[in-house]
């Protein structure tokens, strides 16, 4: 751990996070769903889903600006729901920052310290302590309005890290950013992390962000969350529809399952049949699912299915040329690696999808 | 043609109708406002007799007892209106923006009830229920023993101006606190702050410049009035000494002319210490997307005292009007704690007599009115829509009027125009007309932010298209522009009509005869007999009425406006 940060005590040592069974309504709007969920001490954790999915709410209610109908929420093994938030010792950067704009970046980072009613010397040791650990020491007498996006966002860390919380709320906190920035900053906050060891939940709609620089992701969706896991888990092995579809692009093929015994395929909509590896979870209802680069158009490779379709447009992306094909009546996205030289396939031109049954997927909605 | 050259992607203008309508407006402008103001302020350093540049009527004005007095007095009365317009400002705001509290509409609503009655109107009424021998006195005198100086000299004054003006501190306050977004708090409260520390850091540092804009309006409408003293029979302070010098001294005594700068020096003063507190404060944190500070619940106990508060200071700001609607409908109410008995006869007495200054006062404030939102419109569009030289002059020229208090005008008109005569002989200052121009003057620097308003909601690509398709500038103006601004211009008619309909200050020094006096002028007249003030009362509740109408109509248009914007846009 880094000498300077040791030094003034601002790493702590890392708390876990227990959520068992939170129901929370606003109104008679049910808005988290019988919640569970635990994460580790340490771990940079996201909450991933699209607007309104309730993953903001609860991070609001582990941070006190919520109330929960039952359930615990509870940090190192202590339930915290019936704390107020200004005494929870629980860090939160806003998503607007929320810098007091009549007061200096100091007086800012000083705030929590001097609530705390710590000594002058003290309060001031671990101010310009928060501030070398943004580097934005040489700005602490400017007003936020001072400064740019970046900057403004360093010294909302800077505020929250100084009281040394038991964890660090980020609530989409590279959402004012630009796109540069965003990068940056992402990087700068994972290191960051890591050199204070505290537990950090990062809230975000960007699959990216939340692939890049966290441990786990909770995917959440309608107040429920969807599933748990490491970014390549949630990638390879999607436990529903939901998670498929909203890391990653997901093709999506209707058909019944047919075959008897220890052989069973699944008959595509529209053509086609698939033999289901002996092992693979098949849900009821279940559609094939597979990533538009696990798929070959053309000459199949060996052990491949085949799946007889029509080329109904394409793109180039540099790379890769995506190609959507209509296979019945849907359409999915195939991707082919680009050189210089490769003959692209016409739009209106039968094409055949190879799919090796390894890669595919029977999923859930 | 350097202006039109130098930016190609501005407009090419028609000089010539934006050249006359310029020179219209300065005109109008420097006659009516720069050359009276001029004038007082020129009069004030001339010496009396050799007419040379002097410092001598300074001296004069503070080596002279009453002089200073009334100076302090009008510093005092206005430092103390502001105090307690803030004590009766500041529960109302904060409770009505920060916790969950049935009737906040009705409170804010309420809160602005006093604004539409001239406060002089209300001084007579407060009198009758807070004087030595009112309601309030009278009570306390039978149950208790003793009285409570409400209304004794200066402290009418302050409870009067107080009840009256303190809405402006609770509009720009609420207003601040609303701006304040909820992350504001809730980061104070995540890093450990709460309760009163928390409204002490963050709240209210936050919303200070809202409520400074506020006091220092307070502080500048109280010091200029000159009305509510002089109903109240406070001689010794400045406004109504500016008056009794030049009405019974005389037009030629410079103290009049000495204390209306001082009157300005002191507005100037304020807004300039209004102007320092907001600068580089635009603390509207609202973010896309949240509220305003979160609300919270209050526990049972808190109601009960939250609720009491909130009705007494309603029913104390409401008080004049309740004593002016009884004394409308009163036979005979003296040394009693309610009217003796009830009768129409008063309503009947105005309506037969004095439906003149009815129909006067909606002559010259719908006058006053449209010249407001012809000029002020104008201005708009030539500030924000042309280049042409000048238009920066003709928005500080209409703003200046901000500093001039009524009775400086009225005194600036009464010098300058006086002398003029027309060709029957009638002294130019004694025509009627002349009082619909002070108005004018006077509320012009609302009805502009009205017209910049409306106009800035227009985005110019509109007026682009139509010129694309051929219109030109004036066409433009007639089809495009004036149709979509019709909205915000009613909103600043019926505000300058409002405001000018309950005026007196200037009125009260052009008014020459009877047949010429609008309603704020009538009340005066009438509430200065006991036997005057039942119709007096009955004249002030059409007075309250009328404005009530016109603020209604205003709020219906400004909504009507907002929605129809959605389309506009």
């Amino acid at each position: 751990m880094d000498a300077m940060v040791t030094g003034t005590g601002l790493a702590g040592s890392a708390k876990e996070i227990n959520i068992r069974d939170v129901d929370l309504f606003y109104g008679d709007l049910h808005v988290l769903k019988n919640v569970n969920l635990d994460i580790r001490p340490g771990e940079f954790f996201a909450f991933l889903g699209p607007s309104g999915c309730g993953k903001t709410t609860l991070l609001r209610l582990i941070a006190g600006f919520n109330t929960a109908r039952n359930g615990q929420v509870m940090i190192a093994g202590k339930d915290v729901l019936g704390t107020p938030p200004w005494k929870r010792d629980i860090g939160m950067v806003f998503q607007s920052y929320a810098l007091w704009p009549h007061l200096t970046v100091r007086k800012n980072v000083a705030f929590g310290l001097e609530e705390r009613r710590l000594p002058r010397a003290e309060i001031d040791r671990d101010v310009n302590a928060a501030l070398d650990l943004v580097g934005l020491r040489h700005l602490a007498d400017r007003r936020p309005a001072q400064l740019s996006g970046g900057q403004q966002q360093r010294v909302a860390v800077a505020r929250t890290i100084a009281i040394e919380p038991k964890v660090l709320l980020l609530d989409e906190p590279l959402s004012n950013l630009d796109a540069k920035m965003r990068v940056q900053v992402r990087r700068e906050l994972r290191d960051l992390q890591q050199r204070l060891h505290l537990t950090t939940i990062f809230v975000t709609h960007d699959q990216e962000e939340a692939n890049t620089i966290c441990d786990r992701i909770a995917v959440f969706n309608d107040g429920q969350i969807q599933q748990v896991g490491t970014p390549m888990e949630l990638y390879e092995k999607p436990t529903n529809l939901f998670v498929a579809n909203f890391l990653g692009t997901a093709n999506i093929l209707n058909g019944k399952i047919g075959g008897a015994g220890a052989a069973k395929t699944f008959e595509v909509e529209g053509g086609g049949v698939v033999p289901i590896p002996e092992g693979a979870g098949v849900p009821a209802n279940g559609k094939l699912v597979f990533r538009p680069q696990y798929a070959t158009l053309g000459k199949a490779a060996e052990g491949a299915v085949r799946l007889p379709g029509t080329i109904v447009h394409r793109e180039f992306l540099g790379a890769t040329v995506r190609y959507g094909v209509k296979i019945g009546s849907s359409e999915v996205l195939v991707d082919q690696p680009f050189h210089s030289g490769a003959s692209l396939l016409e739009t209106g031109t039968a094409a055949d999808v190879g799919l090796q049954p390894a890669s595919a997927l029977w999923l859930a909605a | 043609m350097a202006y039109a050259l130098s930016s190609p992607s501005q407009r090419v203008s028609s000089r010539p109708g934006q050249t006359a309508a310029v020179l219209v407006i300065a005109l109008f402008l420097g006659v009516f406002l720069i050359v009276p103001a001029g004038t007082v302020i020129y009069t004030a350093f001339t010496d009396k007799g050799t007419g040379t540049f002097t410092f001598v009527n300074f001296f004069d004005f503070f080596g002279t007892d009453l002089f200073v007095r009334s100076f302090w007095n009008s510093v005092y009365v206005s430092g103390m209106s502001v105090v307690w317009a803030t004590v009766l400002a500041l529960p109302l705001a904060v409770l009505t923006t920060r916790f969950e509290f049935r009737g906040a509409i009705v409170i804010q609503t309420l809160g602005f009830v006093p604004l539409i009655m001239p406060p002089f109107v209300g001084a007579v009424a407060m009198q009758l229920l807070f004087g030595r021998n009112g309601t309030v006195n009278l009570l306390l005198n039978d149950r208790f023993g003793f009285k409570l100086p409400f209304m004794d000299g200066l402290n009418g004054v302050i409870f009067v101006q107080s009840l009256h003006y303190f809405p402006f501190i609770l509009i720009n306050l609420s207003t601040s606190l609303r701006n304040i977004d909820r992350s504001m708090e809730e980061a104070a409260q995540n890093l450990g702050a709460s309760g009163f520390r928390l409204f002490r850091r963050i709240v209210f540092p936050l919303a200070m410049p809202g409520y400074l804009a506020g006091a220092s309006l307070v502080f500048v409408k109280v010091f200029d009035d000159l009305a509510t003293p002089l109903l109240l029979n406070v001689k010794d302070m400045l406004a109504p000494q500016a008056y009794l010098r030049v009405t019974s001294v005389g037009l030629t005594d410079p103290m009049g002319y000495v204390i209306s700068v001082i009157l300005i020096a002191v507005s100037i003063f304020a807004m300039w210490v209004s102007a320092i507190a907001m600068r580089g404060k635009d603390y509207s944190t609202v973010q896309r997307g949240g509220g305003g500070l979160s609300r919270r619940q209050l526990g049972t106990g808190e109601s009960v005292v939250a609720y009491g508060v909130v009705m007494l200071i309603l029913l104390l700001v409401l008080s004049p009007h309740i004593g002016l609607l009884l004394l409308s409908f009163a036979t005979v109410w003296s040394f009693s704690p309610l009217p003796d008995a009830f009768t129409v006869a008063h309503y009947g007495r105005v309506f037969g007599e004095s439906s003149l200054y009815i129909k006067n006062t909606l002559i010259y404030a719908s006058l006053a009115g449209l010249i407001d939102v012809a000029v002020g419109g104008a201005i708009a569009y030539l500030v924000l829509r042309t280049r042409i030289v000048g238009r920066r002059w003709l928005d500080w020229a209409a703003t200046s009027a901000l500093a001039i208090p009524g009775v400086v005008l009225g005194i600036g008109y009464l010098r300058t125009f006086y002398g003029v005569t027309l060709p029957d002989g009638t002294p130019l200052a004694a025509l009627w007309v002349m009082v619909v121009l002070a108005l004018a003057i006077r509320r012009l620097p609302y009805a502009l932010r009205a017209c910049y308003a409306a106009l800035q909601q227009i985005s110019e690509s509109l007026e682009e298209a139509a010129e694309n398709l051929g219109a030109t500038k004036f066409h433009t103006v007639r089809r495009i522009v004036l149709p979509l601004m019709m909205g915000g211009l009613l909103a600043g008619f019926v505000t300058s009509f409002s405001t000018a309909a309950v005026e007196l200050s200037a009125t009260l020094m052009l008014i020459q005869s009877n047949s010429d006096a609008p309603i704020a002028y009538g009340l005066y007249v009438f509430m200065q007999s006991p036997a005057g003030r039942g119709p007096g009362a009955a004249l002030g509740v059409i007075a309250v009425v009328m404005v009530a109408l016109c603020t209604l109509l205003s709020h219906y248009v400004i909504e009507r406006r907002q929605k129809a914007n959605g389309m506009a846009k």
